[in-house]
């Protein structure tokens, strides 16, 4: 069936990059992905958005051909990830969250490995490395052995890595996970740039709110299934209302006007003119066209991610975080006491 | 490195569908890395030299005041400098597999799990680096010949490295299919000190294998690195100028039932075995998900 929607789509228009249908895993007596369904266009960033334990890596290591999945299909780069290992995996860059570099070698040599165990053309090789490496700053160093890098340095060169063979899918496990901010934003500039220069489509992980505004696309991911998929800026829309506060030279008349010409309920907060609309940017030149009191200031509050998580969700991340540590931590006490009897 | 040098630019490169070459440059580069390692790390050089020195010289010179009633005027260090070459080799076969679990650990592993070629190209280059790494340990052992009163003979010493080739990929295999199991560090030292020593003490590394008490000697015959350090201990034995008493009964080879066994058997038997183990560390890696 997925087939037949590949076959549909290079008719319409380029195939997706990544297709998944009902894809499930589980292991033993836990279901940690229930069934997702995605597709994923060339050149899009995907983000996986959710919190620990909700099942984003499992489904990477699926997509990426590292574990089999328990049912459903999905097909990368036009391979089918059981029957078509081997062309899923010369198709795919991985970053993993874990750290996956031979620190006893240099910069160098470990990207040399990676393009022989690729079959890269030998020849290619040297100005390829030079570009990725620059990329990522790292080709002043690249003679240096990697036990001396720091955390964000392996992990730019580990980017440099995934993308030494010019996969057409770069996977992204929580690319910025335990890095400090200033790192986490080099990052970011590198994935702008990568998007910008190669032609690439890029899926990643992550449990930061604001890393996945920059996504193309994300899917928000609870207890193994998708909740919610669309851009960013759609979901955050689907919440509902931008909040809008205003100054103005008369505020008691602001209030009376907003009620009466566009019957809206405003009310002063933090002294300022505080009302919820929907579509907040649009609202604002009719509010100066039509409010008919001075205006001093404006501001259009948009609803976050986080918002957007709650609403699909009814917690926070980070309260859901804690609740699968405390479930975690059960299942474990239970295991060990079932392992004493 | 701005984005007006855009896509035109970019250096693409392909991957190319899985074929032999493709397989041989793996394997090659897991090889290569091997050394690389072992280079890197001369304090591993170094460390695994300690052992079998401490037996071939401290122990061998000790024991020798004991013994030289029973040895037949042969110095205690030149019979057990076959053992000791084969043992060096070991050990460091072993650590060279070793590195398959560091490998998991440090998460490595999965980088070349991930790779677009067979799991055996893998498994094999990783063999043959333990083996090659453990044999130029072993040349090492060979220069020593002359101080423990062996003769620096060409053949003597081509058959030498050839037999610790041949040995050096055997427990290489044979580490890294216990490797494939084992997720921590721990537990495989743990299983050195469970499976290697004995393999070790019961060889004849250290002891001449005739009229030994019969559980042991049945222990003997069962323990594969006793069809390695017999051949070698023959073929040292035949380059020295020792009696013809002193040589039946330190060097008086391994039989089955009162049947001699042929040194180029015992030699096919520990290759046997270690493509055997091969196969099993093949098969173990590439059942895995």
């Amino acid at each position: 069936m997925l087939y037949e929607d590949g076959h549909r789509a290079s008719l319409n228009g380029p195939a997706p990059a990544i297709a998944v249908s009902g894809l499930a895993k589980r292991f033993d007596a836990v279901e940690a992905v229930r069934g997702v369904d995605f597709q994923v266009a060339p050149g899009e960033v995907f983000g996986f958005l959710g919190p620990n334990g909700a099942g984003k890596s499992t489904t990477i290591n699926m997509l990426c051909t590292l574990l089999r999945p328990s049912a459903g299909t999905a097909m990368v780069a036009g391979h089918d990830v059981v029957r078509e290992r081997d062309g899923v995996r010369r198709n795919i860059g991985l970053v993993f969250q874990d750290p996956t570099l031979d620190t006893y070698m240099s910069a160098e040599q470990n990207l040399r490995m990676h393009a022989e165990l690729y079959g890269v053309d030998p020849s290619l090789v040297p100005g390829r490395m030079r570009q990725v490496l620059e990329m990522v700053g790292l080709w002043e160093r690249r003679k240096t052995q990697v036990l001396t890098f720091s955390g964000g340095m392996r992990r730019r060169l580990e980017i440099a890595r995934g993308l030494m063979h010019s996969p057409r899918v770069l996977f992204l496990d929580e690319p910025t996970i335990g890095l400090d901010p200033q790192t986490r934003s080099s990052i970011w500039r590198y994935i702008a740039e990568l998007k910008e220069r190669e032609e690439i489509t890029i899926f990643m992980t992550t449990h930061y709110m604001d890393e996945a505004e920059f996504c193309d696309r994300i899917a928000i991911m609870d207890q193994g299934e998708i909740v919610a998929m669309d851009t960013p800026a759609a979901l955050k829309a689907g919440v509902g209302a931008d909040r809008i506060r205003l100054q103005t030279d008369d505020d008691g008349a602001a209030i009376a006007a907003l009620a009466e010409r566009f019957g809206l309920e405003a009310h002063m907060s933090e002294g300022a003119v505080t009302f919820a609309v929907p579509a907040g940017e649009q609202f604002v030149p009719r509010l100066f066209a039509e409010l008919g009191v001075p205006i001093q200031s404006v501001s259009v509050a948009r609803p976050t991610l986080d918002d957007v998580f709650m609403s699909f969700t009814g917690s926070t991340i980070r309260d859901a975080e804690e609740e699968r540590g405390q479930q975690t931590s059960r299942m474990l006490m239970q295991a060990f006491a079932a392992g004493r009897r | 490195m701005s984005t007006a040098t855009a896509a035109a630019d970019v250096i693409r490169v392909r991957v190319p569908v899985r074929s032999v070459r493709n397989e041989v440059r793996a394997i090659k580069v897991v090889w290569r890395r091997e050394l690389i390692r072992f280079r890197a790390d001369r304090l591993r050089m170094a460390t695994s030299l300690v052992q079998p020195l401490l037996f071939l010289f401290v122990l061998g010179s000790g024991l020798q005041q004991l013994s030289s009633a029973s040895t037949h005027g042969v110095d205690l260090k030149t019979f057990i400098y076959p053992g000791i070459l084969c043992i060096a080799v070991m050990f460091t076969a072993m650590f060279s597999a070793a590195s398959i679990v560091w490998d998991r650990e440090f998460g490595f592993l999965r980088e070349m799990l991930v790779a677009p070629v067979r799991r055996s190209s893998i498994v094999i280059g990783k063999t043959l680096g333990g083996a090659t790494v453990a044999s130029s340990q072993g040349i090492i052992l060979i220069l020593l010949a002359g101080a423990v009163h062996v003769p620096y003979n060409p053949v003597m010493i081509l058959g030498i490295f050839l037999l610790q080739l041949v040995l050096a990929f055997s427990i290489t295999a044979f580490g890294v299919m216990f490797a494939a199991r084992i997720k921590q560090m721990q537990s495989f030292m743990g299983l050195m000190q469970m499976v290697v020593m004995p393999m070790f003490f019961i060889s004849g590394a250290l002891f001449p294998v005739r009229h030994l008490p019969a559980w042991l000697g049945v222990l003997n015959r069962i323990d594969p690195l006793t069809y390695a350090v017999d051949p070698m201990r023959r073929l040292v034995f035949d380059h020295l100028h020792v009696s013809a008493a002193a040589r039946s009964a330190l060097a008086p080879g391994v039989t089955w039932w009162g049947w001699h066994v042929p040194a180029l058997l015992e030699v096919g038997i520990v290759a046997a075995m270690g493509l055997a183990m091969l196969s099993v560390a093949i098969w173990e890696f590439s059942a895995t998900d």
